[in-house]
């Protein structure tokens, strides 16, 4: 059995990024630590005065692993993301993040469970006061980090998001794709393990969320990150559900669509629905669902 | 809610929003540019108005009262009286004022903006305590400005009152100024100084609460902009009475 898996292993690895099925089992065995969920619902519920947002909700987010988080707005998706950042605390239930139940710490004991995790803010919620240039390294320049050492690291997170030249410029004079993008570059300053997306493709033109998509992607395949994706755009759910991201020959990023192998990407969909997960799978299966509300969210009628 | 319960409740938010900007505030890292750039802002910012403030309120103290003086033969007195008002009263309480309007109003206006754009939300994702990064820089620099402030607004008042009684009323600015040397005593200078400090905190902790508990949209920046000039005057000028009453009580 377990040579078997070993094997598995050492096959997918040749084909760049296959995720196999078994693949959280076969964490469990060679790499204990990677079978800890990146981030673990349990059972969480909170209430605004009398409004139930979340009634209930439990899910895990395993290492690596993307999870899309489908729902009409106003459902409580930004709500859920502010739990695991620690922004706000659950009425019950418990919130863990590497293993670590994070329900119950301070601000100041939330700081290091912060440092893992990069946030990318629904309008991108860049600093009005500062540049460019500092809003990417404000995490850094927090850090006290060495000058030189965060120009470097700001440039290569500017390039990242393809957005070099605005360095300089304030977010005032940035287009609304651009201020999301640079709110990507700032989230990912300092590789986080894991990172949390609010709408990143609201309002913006099709290539731009495209761009977007991909880095995502990008992060899920190559950088090994885990993510939480808020969306509520099909073609989001397409493009992250699709297609997966590997190294070429020469070294470039490329994209490929999943074709006939089945369940290879590492993404999965929970659908939110009046405080409770209405749904939790892989896009076929969401496709596929019969239920009444799923369809009308799927097809618009 | 009650009104006198979110009264309470408002007092108590406002209390600990003191004790966390303040409780770890030399802690690394420590925002001393942020200071220092307040500073700036609050301080040299507000200066021209507190002074202009000052120079026509000493005018027009000796605009009104000369002539009552002059009744009773103690035109003489005008430099004392003008003095007296001003270092004890209005300078501390219109500096006050006037910077609540200015640097209240501003405070709570961006750190609502701040709120609804989820700027503060960012911030603590980054790792950054809110408290010390905006909150303290700005309390701070309120708490050391307003004194300067006053103790500036108190000499071009001074100034004032000379100019109109030596252009007026021809009073001769030896005559003014002796009897401003006399009109003061050391606990009233100190009085003058002790109150704004307590403004200074006042209108720092009101504007500061009032802009992070800003709610619904930018609204509600306008409302809790509002609130907070309001408020803060109000309790400026409440504060006002039982800290003369209790520095009569100290310093005499
Ligand atoms: N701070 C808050 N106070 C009161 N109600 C809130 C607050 N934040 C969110 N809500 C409510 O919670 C619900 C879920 O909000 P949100 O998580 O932002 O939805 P989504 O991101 O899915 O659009 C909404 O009905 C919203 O009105
Ligand atoms: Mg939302």
């Amino acid at each position: 059995m377990l040579s078997f898996l070993r094997k598995n292993k050492t096959e997918s690895a040749a084909h760049g990024t296959l995720q196999p099925v078994t693949k959280d089992i076969e964490d469990a065995f060679f790499q204990p630590t990677r079978a800890l969920p990146a981030i673990e619902f349990r059972n969480v519920y909170l209430a605004f005065d009398d409004k139930v947002v979340l009634d209930g909700v439990s899910f895990k987010v395993r290492k690596g692993e993307t999870k899309i988080i489908l729902g009409r707005s106003g459902s409580g998706k930004s709500t859920l993301i502010r739990l695991v950042l620690g922004l706000l605390k659950p009425d019950q239930g418990e919130i863990l993040v590497d293993g670590e139940d994070i329900t119950y710490l301070s601000e100041a004991q939330m700081m290091h469970v912060r440092a893992k995790i990069g946030m990318v803010f629904q309008e991108g919620a860049l600093f009005d006061s500062l540049p460019v240039y500092d809003n990417v390294a404000y995490r850094l320049h927090e850090r006290d980090v060495d000058e030189e050492m965060v120009e470097e690291q700001v440039k290569r997170m500017l390039e990242f998001v393809d957005l070099e030249e605005a360095i300089h410029k304030m977010p005032a004079e940035l287009s609304g794709g651009m201020r999301r993008r640079v709110g990507i570059a700032r989230a990912l300053v300092g590789n986080p393990r894991i990172v949390l997306f609010d709408e990143p493709t609201a309002g913006l033109d099709p290539p731009t969320a495209r761009t977007i998509c991909e880095l995502a992607i990008k992060l899920r395949d190559i950088q090994d990150v885990s993510s939480i994706f808020v969306t509520h755009e099909m073609k989001n759910l397409e493009y992250l559900s699709s297609e997966y991201a590997i190294i070429d020959n020469e070294g470039k990023v490329v994209f490929e669509e999943e074709g006939e192998r089945l369940c290879i990407i590492n993404t999965e969909i929970i659908m939110l629905h009046e405080g409770k997960i209405i749904f939790s799978g892989k896009e076929e299966q969401l496709r596929a669902s019969r239920d009444r509300y799923i369809q009308r969210f799927l097809n618009g009628k | 809610m009650n009104p006198f319960k979110k009264f309470l409740f408002e007092l108590q938010e406002t209390a600990f929003l003191v004790y966390y900007a303040f409780v770890r505030v030399f802690r690394r890292p420590v925002y001393l540019s942020e200071w220092v750039r307040q500073m700036d802002v609050i301080g040299v910012g507000s200066l021209p108005i507190i002074l202009l403030t000052g120079f026509f309120t000493g005018g027009v103290l000796t605009l009104q009262s000369y002539d009552t003086l002059a009744y009773y033969g103690g035109q003489s007195e005008t430099g004392r009286l003008v003095a007296y008002s001003l270092i004890r009263e209005l300078g501390p309480v219109l500096s006050a004022l006037m910077v609540a309007g200015r640097i209240g109003s501003a405070i709570s206006a961006e750190l609502g903006s701040m709120v609804v754009s989820q700027q503060i939300d960012a911030m603590r994702a980054l790792g950054t305590d809110p408290y010390r990064k905006l909150v303290a820089p700005r309390i701070i620099a309120l708490i050391l400005m307003l004194p300067l402030l006053t103790v500036g607004a108190d000499l071009f008042g001074i100034i004032g009152g000379g100019i109109v009684a030596n252009s007026l009323f021809g009073l001769d600015y030896n005559v003014f100024l002796t009897s401003v040397r006399n009109g003061i005593a050391t606990e009233d200078i100190i009085g003058g100084v002790i109150k704004p400090i307590f403004f200074g905190l006042i209108i720092g902790s009101v504007a500061c609460h009032k802009g992070l508990s800003t709610k619904g949209g930018t609204v509600g920046v306008g409302r809790s902009t509002t609130s907070a000039v309001v408020l803060a005057s109000i309790v400026v000028i409440i504060a006002d009475f039982f800290l003369s009453r209790a520095l009569q009580h100290i310093l005499e």
